[in-house]
């Protein structure tokens, strides 16, 4: 038994420990958040000189080897800084997407440009009928000259407006809300009839309405087999949100960390507020909220290690897991956001205070890839039931 | 990260499974279930004696006073399956209480009178420490102990007491010394139930059984050898029981199996004709639990792994008394909520059958008694006052 980071991973996770710590204070990131792109490009550059962008890749495509550990690991970090380069987006997301891609000439092609931080990607998935819902796909792919022709509309589709490539579902087959019928397609954002309306995002990044109206894209940009590709999407699920996890476990512990010493410091009625036992318990059910939700992250990632380990092994309990994850940190999450804020008092309404940065980046989270509610509907469809 | 077991522990797992699935029978686990029955005592003597032939009586000992010399890793196994299998836990006052301190601040002398006849189930103790005017705030306890001659004069009143009815020996804390710190003064002191002068009366609970009482102290004299450690220092001896105490009470394993126990009977109630664990209500209800448990039982994991690597239990291990009875209450409401109407009905002789259900009265009466899990064993709010001040450095 073993709930230890590996050697590896401690060293990548200090790493983006020291770069928050002594690169990312607040006013850099308010200079960022404000620059015309939304995100830094040096940064970007040194998150790939320190190898931080080849994570979820193998060994052999020069990645740092794959494990939703190891982005984990590197996740928590990154939200300690609320950092707001498009990590998720390319590295977690459509990153994690070719790197179960079964195409290897795309492969070979795409993961370098990845690893070396030239080329940016998103996952374009969402449409305005579809809430979380990743099968109801609206958008079309019809078969034309030894390619497909794309028609429709993504809508959220984060930092859409940095990317180069996209990840695109289209349906090839099947009706509207068929788990079969819908393939991947890798999309240059430069390609004819391609348009990306780019808007602000609370949480201080970026997010994008993409327009696909007759868009060719040939078929050896397919990233699996035609019409399987939520099968794809359904392996890389529960890394994207055990990633989505880890981060938003580095926030609400820095919340608690930055909550806890400032109750220490503010004075009133004579006395520090921390003294108030009214507070100390509220913080203690921070702590313990806190506790929990890491507990549920590291018991996912244990059960994603023994279904790595062995095909053989039936995933359900790791999918209750993996849901349990998302609906915990929802719930954890919303509870320390906002005990956290009131226990500031007004200060910590300022925008100048970190604290409702944090907070708007973990309300972010709880609505990428299915809120609270959506993962705990999936949790009881997993676990209760009698016919 | 893993939760992996290394061979030889999996085997010893399969042991402990073995054993308990042959030697726990069905008219044992009925006789145990109900603490009000005249067969309780003597059942779980005969249990704990079966235990005791095995070996496996107390784990937390040192080898060399009766302990099993197991690893961190194998006893967590132990509590693990023995929870899993639905066996009660042994009663903790002798084996549990009164023995880590004697064996740990106890002269030679005392090891060898009692320490045998706790493992043997042969001496039942009791603890007397709340009393009437000292809950949460033990220190305040005032039942005096005066040195007389070799003995001590002891006055006062101990409460919630629980099974002091069948108790041979109360371990007490007494007030030796007034005028000092409140929590000096204190002594650590054996007492013999027999004693003359020392009446027990029966409290009642809310689920109309008898497991509490009130000890009442008149004159009583206690020989000077039966005071633990130092005059004045029991406090301290106390503290470390506590810290004992609280580690074993996260109870992953019995909420497991009672969150089994909570979906099968959900799978069979029905409210028009569609089964209750159908219900999309119902199952937030038991998903916010689940999930909860799920966490807890990581949680605890993480601590037990930070224990078998060589650390002491820490802070956190409050956290699992809080959340622990927390799940464990949520657990007992929803089984009442399942058994609906059913759940006010006193059976007293009806059967199962004329009454027209079968577990609602049991769920009445863990739902009712099980209230007393988040005030035992430092109410969860001493308990978050701890974490305050251990923990977040409030």
């Amino acid at each position: 038994m073993n709930f230890e980071f590996t050697e590896e991973q401690t060293m990548i996770k200090d790493s983006v420990a020291r770069f928050v710590r002594d690169q990312y204070d607040m006013d850099t990131r308010r200079e960022i958040i404000n620059s015309e792109e939304g995100f830094s490009r040096d940064f970007w550059n040194t998150f790939a000189e320190l190898g931080w962008l080849s994570v979820p890749f193998a060994e052999e495509y020069g990645g740092f080897g794959g494990t939703v550990e190891d982005l984990a690991a590197v996740m928590e970090e990154l939200g300690k800084g609320v950092v707001v380069e498009p990590y998720v987006s390319t590295v977690v997301m459509f990153g994690g997407l070719l790197a179960a891609s079964t195409n290897s000439a795309l492969k070979d092609a795409i993961i370098p440009a990845v690893i070396d931080g030239s080329c940016l990607g998103s996952f374009a998935f969402a449409e305005r009928q579809s809430r979380y819902e990743l099968a109801d796909v609206a958008t079309t792919a019809v078969a034309a000259d030894g390619g497909y022709r794309l028609d429709g509309e993504k809508t959220v589709v984060i930092n859409g407006g940095s990317a180069n490539k996209f990840v695109v579902s289209a349906r090839t087959s099947g009706s509207q809300f068929d788990h079969q019928g819908v393939s991947l397609f890798l999309v240059d954002a430069a390609a004819d009839g391609v348009t990306v309306k780019s808007y602000k995002t609370m949480d201080g990044q970026r997010a994008a309405t993409v327009t696909l109206a007759n868009v060719v894209v040939a078929e050896d940009q397919l990233l699996n087999a035609v019409g399987e590709g939520l099968l794809l999407v359904d392996q890389v699920m529960p890394s994207m949100l055990m990633a989505l996890s880890a981060e938003a476990l580095g926030i609400i512990s820095t919340l608690n960390t930055i909550t806890v010493d400032y109750s220490k410091t503010r004075q009133q009625f004579g006395s520090p507020i921390g003294s108030f036992q009214v507070l100390q318990h509220r913080m203690v059910d921070m702590f313990m909220s806190c506790e929990q939700a890491k507990s549920m992250l590291y018991r996912s990632l244990c059960q994603a290690n023994e279904c790595a380990a062995d095909d053989s092994v039936d995933t359900t309990e790791f999918m209750r897991s993996v849901h349990a994850l998302k609906a915990t940190m929802a719930k954890a999450g919303k509870q320390i956001g906002e005990e956290a804020i009131q226990l500031h008092g007004g200060i910590g309404l300022t925008d100048e205070l970190n604290i409702g940065h944090f907070v708007k980046r973990l309300m972010t989270i709880n609505v990428t890839l299915g809120d609270r509610d959506f993962h705990q509907k999936k949790f009881n469809q997993l676990s209760y039931s009698v016919s | 990260m893993d939760i992996n077991f290394s061979a030889e522990d999996l085997a010893f797992r399969d042991e402990v499974r073995d054993f308990f699935a042959t030697e726990f029978d069905t008219e044992t686990a009925q006789q145990l279930s109900g603490v009000q029955t005249a067969e309780y005592k003597p059942a779980i003597v005969r249990w704990q004696k079966k235990l005791n032939a095995k070996g496996w009586i107390a784990p937390g000992w040192p080898k060399e006073y009766g302990g099993t010399g197991w690893s961190a890793t194998q006893k967590f196994i132990y509590e693990t399956e023995r929870g899993a299998a639905g066996i009660p836990d042994v009663v903790p006052f002798g084996l549990k209480m009164v023995a880590p301190v004697i064996f740990t601040f106890g002269t030679e002398e005392q090891k060898a009178r009692f320490l045998p006849r706790i493992l043997a189930s042969d001496d039942w103790w009791c603890q007397g420490y709340s009393e009437p005017g000292a809950g949460s705030d033990l220190a305040a306890l005032t039942t005096s102990a005066e040195y007389a001659g070799d003995n001590y004069l002891v006055n006062g009143a101990k409460i919630w007491t629980t099974f002091a009815q069948y108790a041979d020996w109360i371990f007490c804390l007494v007030r030796t010394t007034k005028d000092m710190r409140k929590q000096q003064g204190i002594s650590f002191l054996l007492i013999d139930m027999k004693t003359p002068g020392i009446t027990v009366k029966p409290i009642v609970t809310i689920d109309g059984k008898h497991s509490l009482n009130e000890v009442h102290f008149e004159n009583v004299l206690v020989p000077r050898d039966n005071l633990i450690g130092e005059q004045d220092k029991g406090w301290t001896y106390a503290k470390a029981l506590l810290a004992h105490e609280r580690t074993g009470m996260a109870e992953v394993a019995d909420s497991k199996r009672m969150l089994q126990t909570l979906k099968q009977r959900a799978a069979e109630e029905v409210n028009g004709g569609e089964a209750m664990i159908n219900d999309p209500v119902f199952q937030l209800r038991l998903s916010d639990i689940e999930m909860e448990l799920m966490a807890l039982e990581y949680t605890e994991l993480r601590v037990f792994a930070s224990m078998a690597g060589g650390g002491m239990p820490g802070p956190e291990s409050s956290l699992l008394k809080i959340k622990g009875t927390e799940i464990s209450q949520a657990i007992h409401e929803l089984q009442l909520q399942l058994a609906g109407s059913y759940g006010g009905a006193l059976q007293g002789d009806m059967t199962a059958e004329d009454l027209g259900h079968d577990y609602a009265g049991e769920a009445r009466g863990k739902y009712m008694y099980g209230r007393a899990a988040t005030i035992y064993g430092g109410s969860n709010e001493v308990q978050r006052n701890v974490i305050a001040k251990a923990v977040l450095g409030l």
